[in-house]
């Protein structure tokens, strides 16, 4: 069904070096529209790395990365960001001092329209960004299902709540592709359905996704394709069910057996 | 009924040249207000983009030399034949100039600092104010040095038969709550819109805010450029009141006086910079009233300071905030525990 669907983003023999340090040698790999790309490896293979090349945390060694055929080499995260590529974090990351609905709202920012001069003289403009954020604000709680902890303290919500406004900021965005990093770990298996669920609901809004995660099942079940990453390099692609039979892959989880002859 | 707290607490500052002959308690007051007028600039940078600016009373006292340069005239040799000089210029003219050029630093300093957070944008902003301190200890030409810029017109607004006179007292007074209640509105105005949500994004968690396309450098300069217009028109307020300025008025205390005041007062609040500069502006004059000796003054000054710092490590008024949520929320168990009894 997606086989012919465009490329949104394409990783072009991406590697990443700290000093001596190889984090990613060599990736290339292509998300197209309205996929749901897992992209596992051991720890330390370098997933996150390679999150923060996409989305511009981290500047690559060589190669290209290019989302929706815009090369995004040195553009800067907000750059990133505002064209419509949004990302979550592998830590909880919200605002912890501000209340859920203001993280929400700090979240929209690209979407208000008032300049400061607006702020200052508190204009006509001012006040209908100001009404038409809100609005999308309650309308992205709503959708995350959020608005019961609207008015409370981020920082002050379970773990599993505080992924859902990291989830929430990255929606306001509006993004047509989401990056999430490790979104259900330290998730119990309920909260995890649920997230499962949400995940699916982004997608049927038309948004592509590519996420990393370390939960099998739950990557088993999202994903239409997976990806395979083990000492910075690409070691396996394809459907979750040919992922699970791979040799290699199974030999970079579990380690090599002793060899009988 | 909260709405209308505030214009009752101006409402009533404003009557106080009515009531009050003692025009020393007045000056206090004066002193005060520019200084609370400086602490909410400082505030806005300190408490709401979370960057510690140790070089506030830069902005401060380039307002103040701005002002008092225009409105006096200058004439600087800058080569052998080549001079550049500005002849005296009305005070309101001078003082706008003042917000200008205390402004254009700040947007200097934004920009030269944009990739410095944390402890580097300290080291930054002291050095700065150092180098101003040290131009306006040397270059004796145009600041007359240690030898201090004296004869500065007093406040004038208007002209002829239009012209408003703040020589009094009273009227100074006046000028200083209208400018601290505009520059009220201003923060207050900036830090409940999108760039101010912006600003607080870059406190709490900057690389979420990136990740969300806020292009925090840019709201830190916004930030920057307002709190330094803010504290240029508190010095040049400053500077027509006492009428002489010399570089003392750069010395590192006073910026340890605003941040003292932003702090015990809560930073990040709107109000905290004044109810913080309100205790620290008063407190010394209180104590020198009560007359006893110098030494124990500053004894009392400095545990009270310490007493506010560590019983209220968060400041005053969010403690008074967190113990009036807790009043409000209280009734209801209280209620419940009877409906079980």
């Amino acid at each position: 069904m997606i086989a012919q669907a465009e490329t949104v983003l394409s990783i072009d023999q991406v590697a990443v070096h700290f000093g001596g340090l190889i984090a990613i040698s060599d990736m290339t790999f292509s998300v197209c529209a309205g996929e749901i790309i897992g992209l596992i490896g051991p720890n330390g293979a370098g997933k996150t790395t390679a999150f923060n090349v996409i989305t511009g945390f981290l500047k690559q060694t060589s190669g290209d990365v290019r989302y929706r055929s815009k090369l995004l080499n040195g553009m800067k995260p907000y750059e990133i960001a505002k064209l419509g590529l949004a990302r979550t974090f592998q830590r909880t990351s919200v605002f912890q001092e501000r209340t859920v609905f203001q993280n929400v709202l700090t979240g929209l920012h690209c979407r208000g329209r008032s300049k400061l001069w607006d702020t200052l003289l508190q204009t006509g403009r001012e006040t209908s960004s100001e009404r038409e954020l809100v609005d999308a604000a309650h309308e992205i709680l709503r959708f995350v299902g959020l608005e019961q902890r609207a008015y409370e303290q981020a920082g002050t919500l379970p773990y599993g709540e505080q992924r859902l406004i990291g989830v929430a900021l990255a929606l306001a965005v509006k993004p047509s592709m989401l990056l999430l990093d490790e979104p259900v770990s330290g998730m119990n298996p309920s909260e995890t359905a649920r997230f499962v669920k949400l995940v699916g609901k982004i997608r049927d809004s038309g948004v592509t996704i590519l996420l990393v995660e370390h939960d099998m099942p739950m990557v088993m079940e999202v994903c239409d394709r997976i990806v395979v990453l083990n000492y910075g390099r690409i070691i396996a692609e394809g459907t979750p069910a040919e992922i699970q039979s791979n040799p290699e892959v199974i030999r970079a989880y579990l380690g090599q057996g002793k060899k009988r002859a | 009924m909260s709405r209308f707290l505030p214009w009752l607490f101006v409402a009533l500052l404003t009557s106080v040249p009515l009531w009050l002959n003692d025009f020393y308690v007045l000056h206090v007051m004066i002193t005060t207000g520019i200084f609370i007028i400086a602490a909410m600039s400082l505030n806005l940078l300190l408490g709401f983009t979370g960057q510690l600016s140790l070089g506030h009373v830069a902005f401060f006292g380039i307002g103040a030399y701005t002002s008092a340069l225009v409105s006096l005239g200058f004439e600087v040799h800058l080569l052998p034949d080549f001079t550049v000089g500005l002849a005296p210029k009305p005070v309101w003219f001078a003082m706008l100039c003042a917000i200008v050029v205390a402004g254009l630093t700040g947007y200097a300093i934004g920009k030269l600092s944009f990739r410095v957070r944390g402890a580097y944008f300290v080291i930054v902003s002291i050095s700065f104010a150092e180098v101003v301190r040290l131009v306006a200890l040397n270059w004796v030409e145009l600041t007359q040095g240690p030898m201090a810029l004296n004869n500065i017109p007093a406040l004038v607004l208007g002209a002829d038969a239009f012209e408003l006179s703040f020589l009094r007292k009273p009227a100074v007074y006046l000028l200083v709550l209208a400018t601290a209640v505009a520059c009220y509105v201003i923060i207050a105005r900036l830090v409940n819109s999108r760039a101010g949500r912006a600003m607080i994004a870059l406190r709490e968690n900057e690389s979420l805010a990136m990740s969300v396309g806020i292009d925090v450098t840019h709201y830190l300069v916004v930030a920057t450029v307002v709190s330094a217009g803010i504290a240029g028109m508190a010095g040049a307020l400053y500077t027509h009141y006492i009428r002489i300025v010399d570089p003392d008025i750069f010395l590192f205390i006073y910026t340890v006086t605003m941040v003292i005041m932003v702090i015990t007062g809560g930073k990040g609040t709107l109000a905290g910079p004044i109810v913080g500069g309100a205790l620290f502006g008063f407190v010394p004059e209180a104590l020198r009233a009560m007359a006893i000796e110098p030494e124990v003054q500053w004894i009392i000054y400095g545990v009270l300071m310490v007493a506010v710092v560590y019983f209220l490590p968060r400041g005053i008024v969010p403690a008074i905030e967190h113990y009036m949520s807790g009043r409000k929320r209280s009734p209801a168990p209280a209620a419940s525990e009877a409906s079980q009894k």
